[in-house]
């Protein structure tokens, strides 16, 4: 399947409407379907949730579905580019050429088991052109309307930033949560410093459930991501640590909480992770 | 570029690639040191060739693996390059598949490695490796900021090794003359002092001398 040059403008946004206001009798058109309890705790967030019915989609260097600990994968694709750098979606035949996917979707099953993932693979067809890939791949992404994108991944480019934030816009408004890691290094990256994602650093504790908001944004909140064991190519488990491991975990914890309550918004979403935080009502 | 410009910047590009080099070099060996690991790698991206190239190492493979390449994008390297962002795995050699890349690549199987992007305000210019750090307790986030450290340095010194190459090379291109300039005013520029104003002297007799056949 082929998709349009990703340097271009994305797709027309969706419907214009002449007014966005709400005329005076129409509060009925804005009822919201999800019912707000009066305190919002880890049981009403996730307890009881599997995941089951929510489509991941972890964009990284592909996933090795033959693992024990990732289980089945939907569906695997790989981005690449042609000649005159048009970006091309075709069925990845080749699975994960570097192990991180694998661990990533290895954490996001093991905190959300009845998940639907599928790997997007934006790794392995050269450094050059890397920048156009991850956009063509975040844009299917996208398109295909899954309900989390994992991103451990960033790109430091200013040319790819504008275009960048309208995609991450364009999630945000169609319910698709994007999850990307935090640079922990004195560069200006994207996509995580954009408020329309959910941006991941690490903290040293050893509990998966454990999650910190952090009152000094733009890293947004700190999931475990040191010394975690993870699955890897060949059937390996290996002990790794970096903010590119502590992304799926909250990964996980989107698909718990999205498999309880599906019509949330990412807005609403993000304040349920921030009121069951560790740090605020997380032990609740 | 005029010819008094071309020789002001080979006066300072000439011998310090050499320089350059030696500070990499350097980074390693720190590196290597404060960790107290078994090897240190820098690794620089050829935009040319989408290859990453040894560029500087420290410890094992010192003698042998200068200049060995792979590709970009494939690897913990190539995954740290292209995501921009650091990684630190242990007991790598469960994954034979790591194992086996690692060793046609190297010769050298580690346990462990910390690995991250080098980067140069936009650039990726390539990745600091460090392999084998004692594994003697659970890996902090404080030693991650330290390897952030040790990149920073490191790209700062990898992107003037660029700089110099390439304008080595434009000088290389741009005739003999130059570069015959260039390696004269390196040479005064070593000199002591009262040498270096005894030659300065001659060196303007000399243009003096060639002005005046250039205007008869």
């Amino acid at each position: 399947m082929a998709q349009p040059d990703s340097n271009t403008d994305p797709e027309p946004h969706e419907e214009l409407r002449p007014a966005w206001s709400l005329p005076a009798g129409a509060s009925a058109d804005v009822a919201l379907s999800v019912e707000w309890p009066g305190e919002i705790t880890r049981d009403w967030a996730w307890g009881g949730s599997t995941g089951k019915g929510v489509r991941v989609c972890i964009l990284d260097s592909g996933v090795d579905a033959e693992h024990p600990l990732v289980g089945h994968v939907e569906r695997a694709v790989a981005v690449s580019l042609t000649p005159d750098g048009e970006a091309v979606i075709a069925d990845d035949t080749e699975g994960d050429l570097c192990g991180h996917g694998t661990a990533c979707a290895g954490i996001v099953r093991s905190m959300a088991p009845d998940s639907d993932i599928t790997s997007v693979r934006v790794l392995g067809a050269g450094f050059t052109g890397s920048g156009d890939i991850l956009l063509a791949g975040l844009r299917w992404a996208v398109e295909q309307g899954f309900d989390v994108v994992n991103m451990s991944l960033s790109t430091t480019k200013r040319q790819f930033a504008g275009i960048l934030h309208e995609l991450t816009d364009r999630a945000y408004f169609r319910r698709t949560v994007l999850v990307a890691s935090a640079h922990n290094m004195p560069v200006e990256s994207y996509p995580w410093r954009f408020s329309s994602v959910i941006s991941v650093g690490s903290h040293e504790e050893q509990d998966a459930m454990t999650f910190y908001a952090n009152p000094d944004p733009p890293v947004e909140f700190f999931a475990r991501g040191v010394d975690v064991e993870v699955a890897w190519t060949g059937g390996a488990r290996i002990r790794c640590t970096g903010n590119s491991f502590a992304t799926p975990h909250m990964t996980g914890l989107c698909a718990l909480v999205l498999g309880k309550h599906p019509d949330l918004t990412p807005f609403q979403l993000k304040s349920v992770l921030y009121l069951t935080s560790s740090n605020v009502g997380g032990g609740r | 570029m005029s010819e008094e410009l071309k020789a002001a910047v080979a006066a300072g590009v000439v011998g310090s690639q050499g320089t350059f080099r030696s500070l990499l070099e350097s980074v390693t060996e720190v590196a290597r040191a404060i960790f107290g690991a078994e090897a240190a790698s820098i690794f620089l991206l050829d935009e040319e060739t989408d290859e990453l190239v040894f560029e500087a190492i420290a410890g094992y493979g010192a003698d042998t693996l200068l200049g060995h390449r792979f590709p970009s994008s494939t690897g913990i390297a190539g995954w740290v390059l292209v995501t921009r962002q650091p990684l630190v795995i242990e007991d790598v050699t469960e994954d034979p598949r790591f194992a086996k890349d690692f060793a046609e690549t190297t010769g050298y199987i580690p346990k462990g490695l910390m690995a991250v992007p080098l980067l140069h305000e936009e650039r990726a210019l390539g990745v600091l490796e460090v392999l084998d750090r004692p594994q003697r307790t659970q890996f902090s986030l404080v030693e991650m900021d330290l390897l952030g450290l040790f990149a920073n340095q490191a790209a700062i010194a990898l992107d003037l090794l660029r700089r110099a190459r390439h304008a080595e090379a434009v000088l290389a291109s741009s005739g003999e003359g130059a570069e015959v300039v260039a390696r004269l005013a390196t040479t005064v520029e070593n000199l002591e002092e009262e040498q270096r104003d005894a030659a300065l002297r001659m060196l303007s007799g000399l243009e003096e001398v060639l002005r005046r056949n250039e205007g008869g």
